[in-house]
């Protein structure tokens, strides 16, 4: 309970309301409206981690987005463990169960420690030199270690358990930030009853205005101006207020993504609330009021806990009612920080404060700090720290005329606030793809010449003060939304201005001071020089090889500093260094955000037909088709996949077998010009085809190779019942489509996909007619009246049904197209009526098998996009008198006519009967020639046969028709096996078991 | 056994169940006939159902319908019962011109979204502005929900009340995705 450096009044937490969450296995205590990071300084805990590189103890170095070195793992409950989550902005609650990083065995004590006393070693582009190093080295000691090492904090082990949303949003203007410069923009756009969204990242709105309790806007304490505002907003049916929302992407015509953490500051949650949301915003107008980051000083050992910014200082007093220690030295280099010195002192705490700056070029803010009685320093450099596990003490200097430092002095103190100046968030301006400007005035990289239909207001372009940032944000707020409402605020005034500093002075040997410019890398100043003597010059080559900047808080407080020491060590203006391309996300984005709901069930569409659950009842296995799940076989108790198919194969050959071919795609194809289009899309001839018959259709595309096939069946004279293959459905639609908008808009023709409208049962074998003898009324099934390849419409079941009379496995076949939602009960009423018979249901692979043991091709597996009709024996459905049809220019090419060398589809015989090819197996004629050898083609289909009685394979062969008879030699996982080539047909070579 | 199986009720892959998550009622559509109307020309009417209202947009009523899809494409919906009807009608109001009418009543799943949030609730997977503005009664569209192709309705009134019209096969995730959808708007 005792919270020793909790002030006993102020701040925003609610003090009625205390919790108690975990750190490191000891209770913290803490009030609603802590952060973790602030709970934690309210109870003197500074150490909260170790290094990433060095292990060196670290703590909290901010209070929001951009801290790079409180990183804690944070456990919510089972299965609910994040790493890397920041201390500053983790909102505190009672069960939370925190954990510091990077060391072992515990904080305190850490052996990972040694590695700042291998500092020497651990340089810059160390990963890059150990490359160069004795190879032998690299195996046994470089990659063990460096894997060991990478990676901070530990990965979930569990599946996460929690659910994440996913919305879409469209609005006028998207306001990013609700900081002073927010708010007023939101107010302007409010008001002309435009769509706005106002996003946050903070729990709370306010931004700045929540931790300038003193502050006035036009005459009032900005407290009451917040809650007045945010009162008004609330009010307004077209403003959405979003805290806890992070803008992290900012993408193409104004797309912008954020994650809302919906639920993680609850102690519980209402059964099935998402953890996260996540938005993808298309905005009209976006306004950037990301406000700006303050920059650390760079001296020796800056890195200590208990040395925070000091704007954080301010905000940590301020806001959460905690201070960050007993005695405060402000180092500075700029004036806002004088203001936490005020603050401080005004909180009751040992102020004092060092300025970098000569005291005439320091403002008025010198005496004002005086008057209260703090000490000054001015013309003072920071030469180091004290202390280890916390700060002890500050090492200062003043700067003599000569540049030289002068006498040291440690004031000892237990907290320092650092001010290196400010940086403007241009994160998100950057990603927009917006160009940039350094502003010398401002040291600062600001935004200037937009991209995309968005605006800066605010620090985040480099407008400090608060008046500035109001009346800027209600001018772009206004602008954004087409309103010329003008508004100027009046505010209390803010202390701005600050002397750019790269790295403060010091009188220690440069080559030994560890100045830490990345907290999170453990990048130091001297690395970065190391980089520049070693050659690099570019900014975008220095940050990778060192690292700066790379880690997850992207360089939020480093890159301004990183970047000044390039330019000084290049003698170079800092814009002619340039700068480094900012990238989405902004912060660190949970998986589950991005996932949203595509998981599980959810991940991807499983299409099913019909008949799927009677498939699953009756045991069957699955395989993925497309998007489709098709019955893969339907094993018996005891049977593998080769024994059910053994026994499905000769079913069908001997008695029935009946399968669901209900995903092949289909098209109507109808209107006048139905038999003219149909002949311009297939090699074949339409225009005679006989309603009421079907003909094998095979498609190419332009470059003359197989597209698609399937069966089609002419239903009139204007219409064509088109099926394609499974997987092709969706592509041979488009095709179509394509030409028929582009090439011939003038035919007279319409598509529409009616692969769900049919479901399709396939009744194969001998029996197949006496088994839809009785179920079928309208149509003569005799084989006089109803031959191979004809189309008869009836009802069968007294559902009306398309029946077509087809095989794809070489017997005697139907395909019985019915309306899918009567399919079940049809294939119900089949399979009953067929059991006499012994009817067997079957899946695709026996369907593979069958129509392999006939030689008929599978696109996509005897065809591979380079295969033409002749390739696989088929160029004699090619109509010849036809004028034009897609591929046909093509199909006189040099290399597709050529006489000798295209690869053609035959038969293997394996000498064993009993070894089954692997399918894609190389082919060669001579297994001892010389590598590389000539490949002649490989294996597109392979089974056993169990019709055959032996294995069978398809394959392509660099002309193999005239090969008929040869031995081949085919690679098999030990070596080669021998072949004979045969026709590529293995059963009924004359083809007359479906005419029965 | 042919008596008994003529007839035979429609089987709907999602049934009838309403579920509500969030307040938001989510529905399968009965058995309806649905049919794909593609004629060049956008005189006069089919059914009684016009053809020249502007592109994406619906007209008729809850019972019958016509959404106009795009320049040359509109999917009608009508009571199961008044399919065979319509063919005629259809028939006869567009003799003489190139069309095609191909019966899909099979083909598509009807699912009934309506509530106050249902327009949030559609936004977890539709990336379209569902706003009034942008999307009033009477708009018809095709659209994406998640990863599945849907047609989107919205019926007269100032209700929301949508229409979420997809394949078959894909009913089962569409139908999946909305409920998940209805359980990611909680908590505001």
């Amino acid at each position: 309970m005792a919270q020793p450096f909790r002030l006993s009044r102020g701040g925003r937490i609610d003090r009625s309301r205390p919790i108690v969450f975990e750190f490191n296995g000891k209770p913290i205590h803490g009030y609603q409206g802590d952060t973790v990071a602030s709970a934690l300084i309210a109870n003197g805990i500074h150490l909260v981690g170790r290094s990433f590189k060095y292990h060196r103890p670290r703590g909290i170095l901010s209070h929001g987005p951009d801290e790079p070195s409180a990183l804690l793992s944070v456990d919510r409950g089972p299965g609910r463990v994040d790493p890397n989550n920041r201390a500053s902005v983790v909102e505190a609650r009672a069960g939370l169960r925190t954990t510091s990083q990077n060391h072992w065995p515990s904080l305190e004590y850490d052996i990972g420690a040694v590695n700042d006393l291998l500092s020497p070693v651990f340089v810059a582009g160390f990963y890059y030199k150990t490359f160069m190093w004795p190879r032998k080295f690299w195996d046994k000691v470089y990659e063990p270690f460096i894997r060991a090492a990478a990676g901070l904090g530990k990965a979930p082990t569990q599946a996460d358990p929690d659910r994440y949303a996913n919305r879409h949003a469209h609005c006028d203007v998207l306001i990013v930030g609700a900081g002073p410069a927010g708010l007023a923009a939101a107010l302007a756009a409010a008001r002309t009853g435009k769509r706005v969204i106002l996003a946050d990242e903070g729990p709370e709105p306010g931004g700045s205005l929540l931790h300038d309790p003193k502050a006035e806007i036009d005459g009032r304490l900005a407290s009451d101006w917040l809650a007045d505002t945010l009162a008004d907003l609330d009010a307004r049916e077209n403003v959405i207020l979003l805290p806890r929302t992070t803008v992290f992407g900012y993408y193409n015509h104004n797309h912008v993504a954020m994650t809302e953490r919906v639920t993680d500051h609850l102690p519980s949650v209402a059964g099935q609330a998402p953890r996260e949301r996540l938005w993808q915003v298309r905005a009209g107008e976006v306004i950037l009021a990301g406000g700006s980051h303050e920059r650390p000083l760079v001296f020796a050992d800056n890195d200590r806990p208990g040395i925070l910014l000091a704007e954080s200082v301010r905000v940590f007093l301020n806001r959460y009612g905690v201070a960050p220690g007993h005695r405060l030295v402000v180092a500075t280099s700029g004036a806002s920080a004088y203001q936490v010195a005020l603050d401080a002192k005004a909180a009751g705490l040992d102020v004092t404060l060092v300025d970098l700056r000569l005291e005439a070029d320091c403002g008025p803010e010198v005496t004002r700090l005086r008057q209260v009685g703090v000490e000054v320093l001015t013309g003072h450099t920071v030469v180091g720290s004290k202390g280890r596990k916390r700060v002890s003490g500050l090492i200062v200097a003043p700067v003599e005329s000569n540049g030289r430092c002068g006498a040291r002095r440690v004031i000892p103190c237990d907290c320092v606030g650092m001010s290196g100046g400010w940086t403007p968030a241009v994160h998100l301006f950057s990603q927009s793809r917006g160009k940039l400007r350094y502003d010398d005035a401002l040291d600062a990289f600001v935004p200037n010449i937009s991209a995309q239909a968005e605006r800066s207001a605010g620090a985040a372009r480099g407008t400090y003060d608060l008046a500035g940032c109001l009346t800027e944000g209600f001018a772009a707020g206004a602008a954004a939304s087409g309103s010329s409402e003008t508004r100027t605020f009046g505010a209390s005034p803010t202390l701005t201005g600050f002397q750019p500093v790269r790295v403060m002075p010091t009188d220690a040997d440069p080559t030994r001071v560890r100045a830490f410019v990345d907290y999170q890398n453990d990048v130091t100043a001297k690395d970065i020089k190391l980089a520049v003597r070693e050659g690099f010059q570019s900014i975008e080559h220095v940050k990778r090889y060192t690292t700066t900047g790379m880690a997850t808080d992207q360089g939020k407080t480093s890159n301004m500093n990183a970047l000044g020491i390039v330019a000084g060590q290049l003698d170079k203006a800092l814009p002619a260094v340039g700068t480094t391309t900012f990238r989405p996300p902004y912060t660190p984005v949970t998986f589950g955000a991005l996932v949203g709901p595509a998981r599980h069930a959810l991940f991807d569409p499983i299409r099913t037909t019909p008949i799927h659950g009677w498939a699953e009842s009756h045991g069957a296995t699955f395989e993925n088709v497309a998007l489709w799940r098709r019955a893969w076989y339907f094993p018996k108790a005891g049977e593998d996949l080769h024994e059910a198919v053994a026994r499905e194969c000769k079913a069908v050959r001997e008695g029935v077998g009946i399968f669901d071919a209900s995903t092949l795609g289909k098209i109507e194809v109808v209107g006048p010009d139905a038999a003219e289009f149909m002949n311009r899309m297939y090699v074949n001839p339409w225009a005679k085809l006989a309603n009421g018959r079907c003909r094998y259709g095979l498609m190419l595309k332009e470059d003359g190779y197989i597209l698609d096939d399937g069966v089609v069946a002419r239903v009139s004279d204007q219409c064509f019942h088109v099926t394609t293959t499974t997987g092709g459905a969706a592509r041979v639609l488009g095709h179509m489509e394509d030409y028929l908008q582009t090439e011939w808009p003038d035919l007279q023709v319409f598509l529409t996909s009616t692969t769900e409208q049919w479901a399709v049962i396939a009744l194969q074998g001998p029996k197949a007619r006496q088994v839809i003898e009785p179920l079928v009324e309208g149509i003569d099934l005799s084989p006089e009246a109803f031959p191979h390849m004809a189309m008869r419409t009836g009802t069968i079941c007294g559902v009306p049904t398309r029946l077509f009379r087809v095989s794809f496995t070489g017997e005697l076949g139907f395909e019985i197209n019915v309306p899918s939602d009567h399919a079940l009960a049809v294939w119900e009423a089949i399979f009953s009526a067929g059991e006499p018979h012994g009817i067997t249901p079957y899946g695709t692979e026996t369907m593979h098998v069958l129509r392999a043991e006939k030689g008929y091709i599978i696109v996509g597996q005897e065809t591979d996009g380079t295969v033409t009709p002749d390739d696989v024996g088929m160029a004699g459905m090619i109509a010849k008198t036809k004028v034009d049809f897609v591929g046909k220019r093509s199909l006189a090419r040099p290399d597709v006519i050529a006489t000798t060398g295209r690869k053609q589809l035959v038969g293997l015989m394996t000498e064993d009967p009993k070894l089954v090819l692997d399918e894609g197996a190389q082919i060669v004629a001579d297994p001892n020639q010389p590598i590389p050898m000539r490949m002649l083609g490989h294996v597109t289909s392979s089974y056993w046969s169990p019709n055959c009685n032996r294995s069978i394979a398809l394959a392509l062969v660099a002309d193999g028709r005239a090969l008929m008879g040869r031995t081949l030699h085919i690679t098999t996982p030990d070596g080669f096996t021998r072949a004979t080539v045969s026709e590529a047909v293995f059963f009924d070579t004359k083809g007359e078991r479906v005419n029965a | 056994m042919l008596e008994v199986r003529y007839r035979t009720a429609r089987t709907l892959p999602l049934g009838r169940v309403e579920v509500r998550p969030s307040g938001v009622s989510i529905r399968p559509a009965d058995a309806e006939a649905r049919f794909v109307l593609r004629v060049r020309s956008t005189e006069g009417e089919v059914a009684g159902l016009p053809l020249d209202r502007p592109i994406n947009t619906v007209s008729g009523d809850d019972r019958r319908w016509i959404a106009r899809l795009g320049p040359d494409e509109w999917l009608i919906g009508v009571p199961e019962g008044e399919a065979d009807l319509l063919q005629t009608s259809a028939a006869s109001d567009l003799a003489g011109r190139a069309h095609a009418l191909v019966d899909v009543s099979n083909r598509n799943v009807g699912i009934d979204v309506e509530g106050l949030r249902a327009a949030e609730l559609l936004n977890a997977g539709c990336p379209l502005d569902l706003g009034d503005a942008a999307f009033p009664a009477g708009k018809a569209t095709r659209t994406l929900l998640g990863k599945a192709e849907i047609v989107l309705i919205r019926r007269a009134g100032a209700q929301a009340r949508y229409r979420v019209e997809c394949w078959r096969s894909l009913a089962t995730y569409v139908h999946g995705f909305l409920q998940e959808a209805g359980m990611g708007i909680g908590e505001g």
